[in-house]
C-alpha cells in the first residue's frame, strides 16, 4: 500500500489542475503531463462566465434551480445524482476562486457580479471580464506553481500521452508518453490516472477549440477498452466568427449582456446594417422564444439560424452569416464586461462591435459525450479517472452556457480525492516491467511505422478531409444516410492514412509525426460520433434528425457506450439507463413555460 | 484575383544546435488570412517557392485567439502574435523569425520556460489556507478588481522580454512581465502578506534595477498592459523595503 500514492494527471485545463491542487492536498504526489505549458491550456479560451446559485441579486435562486435548469437544458440525458453534487458545489467554487484572486467583475457594494447566460431566467454567471476561463486557469496555474515549488508537483510540459499502461488484470499501472523536443517514448509508473485532456475539436476540422483539442488521449483509451459515452451529442455554438484558420468564439456573454441577433427582413439586402430601420429587421429569437429571447439554449439557437440562413434564405448578403449587434449598449458597460471578446472581432475582422454589428454563424464548440465514468468520475478501467470536457457526465444532450468551467472544477475536485483513495487501497504489483516494456515497444513501432511509411498520402490533408465531412453531416442537422455515408469515408480515410507519407522524418521536434498519431485516433473517435448519431432515431437537445423531430423517451432515454472491437477495428454500442431519480423528465420547450 | 500570391520567408533552424538557414514560401492568396493559417497551408503542401520539398515549419500555437500567449514570434522584425497577425496588413514578403533572445527549439518554436521559473521565484499566487470550504473572498471595491483585472490579462507571451534592451545574459533581468505579476500580488488583499519576499526576490542582479526605461515593453504588450506602470510601482516598494532594510541591519 503506497503511503504516498503517485497520480498521474494527463492535460493542465481547469479540470487537470483542480486535481492535481486536491492531490497535493491529501497528501499525494502528481506528476501532471500537458502537451503545452498548462498555463496555455485551452481553457483560457472560456469567455462569459461561470455558473453557480448564489442568489445575489433577490430573484431567489437555488442551487435546485440550477439542477433544474441544467437537467432541462441537457433533455434530461444526465444522468442526475452528480448533476445535483455539481450545482451544489457550484457556490462554494465560486468563493474558493475569489480566495485564489480571480478578478471577478463586482457590484458597486463590492460583491461579486452575476449576469445572464443561456437557458435560465436568473442571473446566475459570475465573470471575470469576458475571459473568465483565462482567469480562472491562472489562478490554478498559481496554486499548482506553488505546491510545484514545495516539490508536491512535477510537471511534464511538452509532452504527450500515448496509452495506459495495463497489467494481466486490465488494471492501470502507469502511462507511456513521449517528450515533443527529443520524441523518446518513456513508460511512467503510477498508481491511478487522471485524464483531463478537454475537447475533440480537431475531428471537426475548424471549431472554437484550441489546436491541442483532438481527443486523441480520449480515444486512445478507448482503444484500450474504455467506454465512450454519448459521443454523439455535439455542441454547435450559434455565434462563432467564421476563419481561415480556426472559428472564434463570440461569447454568449454578448447576449447576456443585452446583444440581439437579428437579420434584415428583405432578402439580398444591402444596406449597411446601421442604416436598417427597427421594422425592418428581423428579430427571429425574440419573435421564436418570447421567454428567453436571445438567451434560449446553444442548441435552440443554432437551429434557429440554421432556418433562417437554410430555409429562409435571409443569411446577410445571402452568405451563412446572421447579426449579433450590441451597438445599442453604452460603450463603457461593454468595455467593463465585454472588452476581452470584442477586442477579439476587433482584432481579427477589423470592425468595432461597439459600432457595427458582429457578423456571425454557428462552429463546433464541445462536446458532451466523452469517457464514461461512474458517479465518482472513475472510468470502466480499474485506476483510471476522467474529469471535464472530456468526460461525459454532467451536460447531457446539451451542456448551459457557463456550466462548463464549474464542470470542470467539479469534475477535478471529486476525480482527485477518489483517485488518491484508490491508489492508498491498491495492491502493489508484483512483475510489472514486462508490461511496461511491451506497451513502450507498441508505441515506438507506431512512431517507427509511421516514421518509414513510403505512401504517398499527406496526414494535414486527410485532416482536412475528414473534418469537411464530419462538419457538414454529423453536427447540426443529421439524416441518417448521410450520417452512414460519412461514416464511410472515415473508413475510406483510415485506409489512406495506412498510405500515409510524413514530409518530416526527423528525430526532434517533428510535429508532423505527433500530429499524424493524433489523426489517427480522431478517425477512430469520428466513428463513434457519426454512428452512434446514425443509431439514435430521435431528437434530442444538439442531437436533431428532421425525420425523427421529437424527443423518444420510452425508446432512447438511454446512454449511448461504445466499447473498441480491435478485432474488427470498429465500435460496439451498448446502452444504458438514465438515472432520472430526482427529476422527472417533462418536455423541454423554450418558448413558453414549462 | 486568382493569381495573388503570398510570399514568406522563413528562418528555420533544425534543432537548438543546427545552423538557421531561410526558406522562401509563396501561397495562393485568400481573404482573411493570419500568418497561422500560411503555416497551415505550408503544412499542406510543404514545398518552398522554388519548388523544394521540404518539411512543414514548427511553431507553438493553441489557441489562435490570442489568449494562450503560445505563437509569439519575429514577423517583419517586430514580436507579435502570428494569431493575430492579419496577412493584409503586413508588407510582403512576410518574414517570420524566432525570437532571438530566448533558446531555438525548432523553427520558430522557443523555450520560454525562464517566466514560468520567474514567477515561481516572485511567489506569483495567493496563499490560500485550502480548497476547503471556507467562505467568501474578501471583499473587493468594483474599482480595484479594474485595476486589477488589466494585470491578470498578461498572456505570458514574452513580447516584453524579447523587446527589452536590458533582457539578455549579461544583466539576467527577469523582465516586465513577472514584475507586473508582483504588483498585481502585492495589491490582492490576501496575496500582500507575501509582499516583502516578492520585493527581496527583484532586489539585486538581475533584479528591478535591471530596468533602463526604456518603455519598449508598454509599447509592444498585445494585452496593452500598462507594464511601465508596475515596473515603477514595484520599483518604489522595492525602494521602500530596501531602505527599511538597511534600518534594521
Amino acid at each position: 500500500m503506497p503511503s504516498n500514492p503517485k497520480i498521474i494527471v494527463i492535460g493542465g485545463g481547469l479540470a487537470g489542475l483542480s486535481a492535481v491542487i486536491k492531490i497535493a492536498e491529501a497528501g499525494g504526489h502528481a506528476e501532471l503531463f500537458s502537451i503545452v505549458p498548462v498555463k496555455r491550456s485551452h481553457s483560457v479560451c472560456a469567455q462569459g462566465g461561470i455558473n453557480a446559485a448564489k442568489n445575489l441579486k433577490g430573484e431567489g435562486d437555488s442551487t435546485w434551480q440550477h439542477f433544474d435548469d441544467t437537467a432541462y437544458g441537457g433533455d434530461f440525458l444526465a444522468n442526475q445524482p452528480p448533476v445535483k453534487a455539481m450545482c451544489d458545489m457550484a457556490p462554494g467554487i465560486i468563493d474558493l476562486l475569489d480566495r485564489m484572486g480571480v478578478p471577478f467583475n463586482r457590484t458597486p457594494e463590492g460583491l461579486l457580479d452575476f449576469r445572464r447566460f443561456g437557458g435560465t431566467l436568473f442571473n446566475r454567471t459570475a465573470f471575470a471580464g469576458a475571459t473568465t476561463g483565462q482567469q480562472l486557469l491562472y489562478a490554478l496555474d498559481e496554486q499548482v506553481r506553488r505546491y510545484e515549488a514545495e516539490g508536491k508537483v512535477k510537471k511534464y510540459e511538452q509532452w504527450e500521452f500515448l496509452s495506459a499502461v495495463l497489467d494481466g488484470n486490465r488494471v492501470c499501472r502507469g502511462i507511456t508518453a513521449m517528450d515533443l523536443r527529443s520524441m523518446e517514448v518513456r513508460v511512467f509508473p503510477c498508481d491511478a490516472l487522471i485524464i483531463a485532456t478537454g475537447g475533440i475539436g480537431a475531428i471537426f476540422g475548424k471549431s472554437t477549440n484550441s489546436v491541442v483539442c483532438t481527443g486523441s488521449a480520449q480515444s486512445a483509451l478507448y482503444q484500450q477498452g474504455a467506454f465512450y459515452a454519448n459521443g454523439e451529442f455535439i455542441q454547435v455554438h450559434p455565434t462563432a466568427i467564421p476563419g481561415e484558420d480556426k472559428l472564434r468564439l463570440m461569447s454568449e456573454s454578448a447576449r447576456g449582456e443585452g446583444g440581439r441577433v437579428w437579420v434584415p427582413k428583405q432578402q439580398g439586402d444591402k444596406r449597411a446594417p446601421k442604416s436598417i430601420p427597427e421594422a425592418e429587421r428581423w428579430y427571429f429569437l425574440e419573435e421564436w422564444y418570447p421567454k428567453y429571447g436571445n438567451l434560449v439554449p446553444r442548441d435552440v439557437a443554432t437551429r434557429a439560424i440554421h432556418k433562417v440562413v437554410y430555409e429562409n434564405n435571409l443569411g446577410i448578403d445571402g452568405k451563412p452569416m446572421v447579426y449579433l449587434d450590441l451597438t445599442h449598449i453604452d460603450r463603457k458597460i461593454l468595455d467593463k464586461k465585454l472588452e476581452g471578446i470584442l477586442e477579439i472581432y476587433e482584432k481579427f475582422v477589423g470592425d468595432d462591435p461597439r459600432d457595427v454589428p458582429m457578423k456571425i454563424f454557428p462552429g463546433m464548440h464541445y462536446t458532451m459525450g466523452g469517457l464514461w465514468v461512474d458517479f465518482g468520475q472513475a472510468t470502466n478501467i480499474p485506476g483510471i479517472y476522467a474529469c471535464g470536457e472530456c468526460d461525459y457526465s454532467i451536460h447531457g444532450a446539451n451542456r448551459l452556457g457557463a456550466n462548463s468551467l464549474v464542470s470542470c472544477i467539479y469534475g477535478g475536485f471529486i476525480a482527485g480525492p477518489n483517485a488518491v483513495k484508490y491508489a492508498t487501497g491498491l495492491a502493489p504489483l508484483a512483475d510489472g516491467q514486462t508490461y511496461f516494456d511491451s506497451e513502450k515497444k507498441r508505441q515506438e513501432e507506431i512512431n517507427g511505422r509511421l516514421m518509414s511509411a513510403q505512401g504517398n498520402e499527406n496526414p494535414f490533408a486527410i485532416w482536412r478531409e475528414m473534418g469537411d465531412v464530419m462538419t457538414e453531416n454529423v453536427t447540426v442537422i443529421r439524416y441518417n444516410k448521410k450520417l452512414k455515408a460519412a461514416d464511410a469515408k472515415v473508413v475510406e480515410l483510415l485506409e489512406r492514412f495506412r498510405k500515409i507519407n510524413l514530409s518530416d522524418r526527423t528525430q526532434w521536434a517533428n510535429t508532423t509525426v505527433v500530429f499524424a498519431r493524433q489523426l489517427y485516433n480522431m478517425l477512430q473517435l469520428s466513428r463513434v460520433i457519426a454512428q452512434g448519431a446514425a443509431m439514435r432515431d430521435e431528437s434530442r437537445g444538439a442531437h436533431y434528425k428532421p425525420d425523427f423531430p421529437e424527443r423518444d423517451d420510452p425508446n432512447w432515454l438511454k446512454t449511448t457506450k461504445a466499447t473498441f472491437a480491435a478485432d474488427a477495428d470498429e465500435p460496439r454500442f451498448e446502452f444504458e439507463p438514465v438515472d432520472v431519480s430526482l427529476i422527472p423528465p417533462r418536455a423541454r420547450r423554450y418558448d413558453m413555460a414549462t | 484575383m486568382a493569381d495573388k500570391q503570398i510570399v514568406l520567408k522563413i528562418k528555420r533552424q533544425l534543432n537548438p544546435e543546427a545552423k538557421p538557414y531561410w526558406e522562401e514560401f509563396a501561397l495562393p492568396w485568400r481573404a482573411n488570412m493570419n500568418v497561422i493559417s500560411c503555416l497551415m497551408e505550408i503544412a499542406l503542401k510543404p514545398v518552398t517557392r522554388d519548388g523544394k520539398a521540404t518539411t512543414p515549419v514548427v511553431y507553438d500555437s493553441n489557441c489562435l485567439e490570442e489568449v494562450c500567449g503560445s505563437c509569439a514570434m519575429l514577423i517583419n522584425g517586430k514580436a507579435k502574435m502570428a494569431c493575430s497577425t492579419l496577412v493584409d496588413k503586413m508588407e510582403q514578403p512576410i518574414v517570420l523569425e524566432p525570437f532571438s533572445k530566448f533558446p531555438v527549439v525548432r523553427d520558430l518554436a522557443v523555450d520560454r520556460s525562464v517566466l514560468f521559473e520567474n514567477l515561481k521565484a516572485v511567489k506569483a499566487w495567493v496563499p490560500i489556507d485550502g480548497t476547503y470550504d471556507l467562505g467568501a473572498g474578501p471583499r473587493m471595491e468594483a474599482a480595484e478588481q479594474e485595476k486589477a483585472y488589466p494585470l491578470s490579462r498578461c498572456i505570458s507571451c514574452c513580447c516584453c522580454m524579447e523587446v527589452c534592451p536590458q533582457f539578455n545574459e549579461s544583466t539576467g533581468f527577469v523582465g516586465a512581465a513577472t514584475i507586473s505579476q508582483v504588483r498585481l500580488f502585492n495589491t490582492h488583499p490576501t496575496g500582500k502578506v507575501l509582499k516583502g519576499e516578492r520585493l527581496a526576490a527583484l532586489m539585486g542582479d538581475g533584479g528591478i534595477q535591471e530596468c533602463g526605461y526604456a518603455q519598449n515593453c508598454v509599447e509592444i504588450c498585445p494585452k496593452d498592459i500598462p507594464l511601465t506602470t508596475s515596473i515603477s510601482q514595484v520599483g518604489g516598494q522595492v525602494m521602500k523595503q530596501a531602505i527599511g532594510d538597511l534600518f534594521r541591519k
